[in-house]
């Protein structure tokens, strides 16, 4: 196999990973702080990539703008979501949680699947089949531009958890809940700001997806599992980890596809997140428990 | 030893158990086949919700890959049926003890290096999920294509190689329902039963107690996979087909759990309750919505799951705790 | 004394993260004796039990039971040992009724379910819980739980119990109804270790007072002896310990 081929999909394979990290990265958030894993990750994604798909199809506008305001909508339903639903919930046992979540994921999955049908849908913007030349590479574009995109998202999250003031109560938060609650800080609204900005984030990366791979109401279920493969490869809570899983899944699935059958690549992801639950359990970037 | 299994348990409780098992004994004399097939059903989830319920109501490990076992037990079956001509009531204990194997490696892994809670959960999905695909390119099992038993037309009911009308396998599935409840309620009220409760309190005081907290894991996987294996061996050959997508999927896995949570996590009858409340209500859902004329395809599942949400929300125990309480019928039943 | 120790701990030390938190500590609890651990908080008392229990493996140093060494050992194989323990912080198992949570005590030594139930039965009785048996243990006080601590370890038959801190929170007469029952149990035979800071219960029951202050032992002897030594008197200055 030309060494060129290889180098081109294994690129291709990490900027699209990139993207996968920025969608795993809003569960990474949530679990972080919250605690509660978001089982209907995957199914708000897709929430976002339909609506990215129903704001190209009626006023064709590209997903990288429309992303913002996705972005802004998904935040609003975290934000709801966590007060109103997951809250009850959160000194409950896992089983239960995941019980409530997996209804809210069953909702959102055929929902989908009564408004738009099973068909697939996909954005073709004008530079959707454009390359890029990196030395002797081709690159798409849209690639090169989405993972340029969940890089600066990823950065610019980094720096409101360190710098801004409720980023820091929010980390305050996630370190010692009873400690946060008795200095006075409102923790249940801080929750649900979590919630809403890890499910802010799954928007953006939702819109970005719309770009790169083609949906279906089906496809919520898998990217939830891929989340979970992502954020536990890298380290549950490690925003950099997210990230690093992402690439790592997707230049997993890009090689597996070359050298492989295409349809063996989630056992690839898999095979990962096993290795890493037995001998790093706390994820490549994580912090020891 | 026997007697262990009606021990403390009050009559009326025993009443009310043999008056549905009457009922269920005699219902396929009276419904229709439409009917049938429902109680089919429900028997199934019953069943296989029992056997979860094992794993996560008593010894406390959340597993949500249970699909697996049923997947490995039901190809490990109609696979010795279709290439080597043996028949179920041979194959089911291979099927048994590859499932059992196989929740074995994942439960050795998992405990030994100290893997619990969601990430337990966790592990269980990537499990199916690899095997799944990994079935995908089994070719020996026709891989993605699906994997056929040969279904014969004949009049004759053959227990021997389950080949026959509904009324059979529903009384085959009324026996091993009925048989897990029994074993289910004598491991509970043994030794090891106690051993699995002190173990989803407080694994550490356990331990402290004397209790080997690994080695009662590992019994406790053991026969949730092993009790599972029997579910996929009788799916097997009640649908005669098999798709590694559809068998080994995560939300097969939801599927089986629903009926032991909406009933009562860790009771010996609310998986039962829960099948059968479950069963019925998507049947209702879809019976309805076709009359109404709403065959939007969706519409039932995400009614199904609003009622499920309502029960976790508003019923945190699940439906059979409070209404045992009510019936007065004892903690353990 | 001229028999070996029932219980004897020698030289152990242990370190979190460098931080040290018991330091070459050697005591001995001989057959049939009632030992107490005394110490400030975050002296390293519970650490040493906890290294007792098998819950960590001593960094140095070796600890032997009945004449076998035990250090490293699984919690549930020094329980098999012989040793039952309570925890200071109190782990019932919380949906279980109290004579459950016995009963799975009493399976250490009884497989059959029924005699160990009369066992549990026999067991909450003794501690006065007898009325309590089919509550919950999440509906149970503070007091009763650390009643229940001790139900459940001795329903293991041990022939030495690691008490932490169970007279905490207690009123006085409920202590000194602890206090006659445990010296009732130490006469038909069972060896004692506890770590406790109500003075009264110590100064009542022990045969002997180990001081330990930031993870080293400074004094060991007869209580009077040691409630007088200077060393153990500047330690607890400022603490309060009502002597």
């Amino acid at each position: 196999m030309p060494p060129e081929l290889v180098a081109t999909v294994a690129l291709q394979g990490i900027l699209t990973g990139l993207v996968y990290g920025l969608m795993a990265l809003g569960l990474s958030v949530i679990f972080g702080v919250v605690r509660v894993v978001n089982f209907a990750h995957g199914e708000m994604m897709t929430i976002a990539s339909y609506a990215a798909i129903v704001a190209f199809g009626a006023w064709n506008i590209d997903p990288l703008l429309s992303m913002v305001p996705i972005a802004m909508l998904l935040f609003a339903l975290g934000y709801v979501m966590q007060s109103v639903l997951i809250n009850p919930f959160i000194n409950r046992p896992e089983h239960s949680q995941f019980i409530l979540l997996a209804a809210v994921a069953i909702v959102m999955v055929n929902g989908l699947l009564m408004i738009f049908g099973p068909d697939a849908r996909n954005v073709l913007v004008d530079y959707s089949l454009d390359s890029i030349e990196i030395g002797p590479l081709l690159v798409d574009k849209v690639r090169v531009i989405t993972a340029g995109m969940a890089i600066l998202i990823t950065a610019a999250l980094f720096a409101f958890f360190r710098l801004s003031h409720t980023g820091k109560a929010i980390r305050a938060c996630a370190d010692n809940h009873l400690g946060a609650l008795v200095i006075g800080l409102n923790v249940k609204h801080l929750y649900a700001l979590t919630f809403g900005i890890g499910s802010a984030i799954v928007g953006a990366a939702g819109a970005m997806m719309t770009l790169l791979i083609d949906t279906t109401p089906n496809i919520g279920p898998v990217f939830t599992l891929q989340a979970f493969v992502i954020v536990i490869v890298g380290g549950l809570g490690s925003m950099p980890g997210a990230l690093l899983g992402g690439v790592l899944i997707g230049l997993s699935e890009a090689m597996s596809g070359l050298f492989f059958a295409p349809s063996a690549k989630t056992m690839f992801g898999v095979a990962i997140l096993i290795l890493v639950l037995l001998f790093r359990p706390q994820g490549l970037l994580g912090r020891r428990p | 030893m026997i007697a262990r299994l009606t021990d403390g348990v009050p009559r009326r409780a025993l009443i009310l158990l043999g008056l549905l098992l009457a009922a269920l004994l005699v219902a396929p004399l009276v419904v229709d086949a439409y009917v049938l097939s429902i109680l089919i059903l429900i028997l199934y989830f019953a069943y296989t919700g029992q056997a979860w319920n094992v794993m996560m109501g008593f010894a406390g490990q959340l597993s949500l890959g249970h699909s697996l076992y049923v997947g490995v037990a039901a190809y490990t079956a109609a696979a010795l049926y279709v290439h080597f001509g043996l028949g179920p009531w041979a194959g089911v204990w291979l099927a048994i003890l590859i499932s059992m194997a196989f929740g074995l490696v994942i439960g050795f892994l998992a405990f030994r290096f100290g893997i619990g809670g969601v990430y337990f959960a966790l592990l269980t999905i990537a499990f199916a999920e690899f095997t799944r695909v990994g079935f995908d390119h089994f070719t020996w099992v026709n891989g993605s294509g699906g994997f056929f038993l040969p279904v014969t037309q004949s009049e004759d009911n053959d227990p021997f190689n389950l080949r026959g009308d509904p009324v059979m396998f529903y009384y085959l599935l009324l026996a091993i329902t009925a048989l897990a409840f029994l074993l289910c309620r004598w491991l509970l009220t043994g030794r090891i039963g106690y051993y699995w409760l002190a173990i989803r309190e407080e694994p550490e005081a356990a331990q402290t107690l004397g209790i080997n907290v690994f080695r009662c894991k590992m019994i406790a996987v053991a026969i949730s996979a092993g009790m599972t294996a029997l579910s996929g061996v009788f799916f097997a050959f009640y649908y005669n087909n098999l798709f590694p997508e559809q068998i080994f999927s995560m939300s097969r896995s939801i599927e089986l759990i629903l009926g032991p949570i909406i009933g009562g996590v860790g009771s010996l009858f609310g998986p039962i309750l829960g099948a059968f409340v479950l069963t019925v209500l998507a049947e209702t859902v879809t019976e309805l919505m076709h009359a109404l004329g709403y065959d939007i395809p969706g519409i039932k599942q995400v009614f199904y799951g609003i009622c499920l949400g309502a029960v976790v929300l508003y019923l945190p125990n699940g439906i059979w705790p409070p209404l045992r309480k009510r019936l007065g019928l004892g903690d353990r039943s | 004394m001229s028999a070996a120790p029932l219980l004897a701990v020698e030289g152990i030390s242990k370190s979190f993260r460098g931080l040290r938190a018991v330091s070459a500590t050697s005591l001995s609890v001989p057959e049939g004796g009632i030992v107490s651990l005394i110490g400030p908080n975050g002296a390293g008392k519970t650490t040493c039990f906890n290294m007792i229990a098998g819950v960590f493996r001593p960094d140095e140093g070796s600890i032997t039971f009945a004449g076998r060494r035990i250090d490293g050992l699984r919690p549930d194989l020094i329980c098999r040992a012989g040793i039952g323990r309570t925890f200071q912080i109190v782990k019932p198992f919380k949906e279980l009724s109290a004579l459950d949570n016995v009963i799975v005590g009493a399976l250490r030594a009884e497989a059959d379910v029924r005699r160990a139930r009369k066992k549990a039965e026999a067991v909450l009785d003794r501690l006065g819980m007898l009325d309590k048996r089919d509550q919950p243990a999440a509906q149970l006080t503070l007091p009763e739980r650390k009643r229940l601590e001790v139900a459940r370890a001795l329903a293991t038959e041990p022939k030495l119990l690691l008490l932490d801190e169970v007279m905490a929170g207690l009123r006085p007469t409920e202590t000194d109804q602890m206090v006659a029952v445990f010296r009732d149990l130490n006469r038909q035979g069972v060896t004692i270790l506890l770590i406790e800071h109500v003075m009264r219960a110590v100064m009542a029951l022990s045969q002997q007072v180990v001081v330990l202050h930031y993870g080293e032992v400074i004094a060991a002897g007869a209580p009077e002896q040691v409630v007088r030594d200077p060393a153990v008197l500047e330690c607890y200055l400022g603490e309060e310990a009502d002597i």
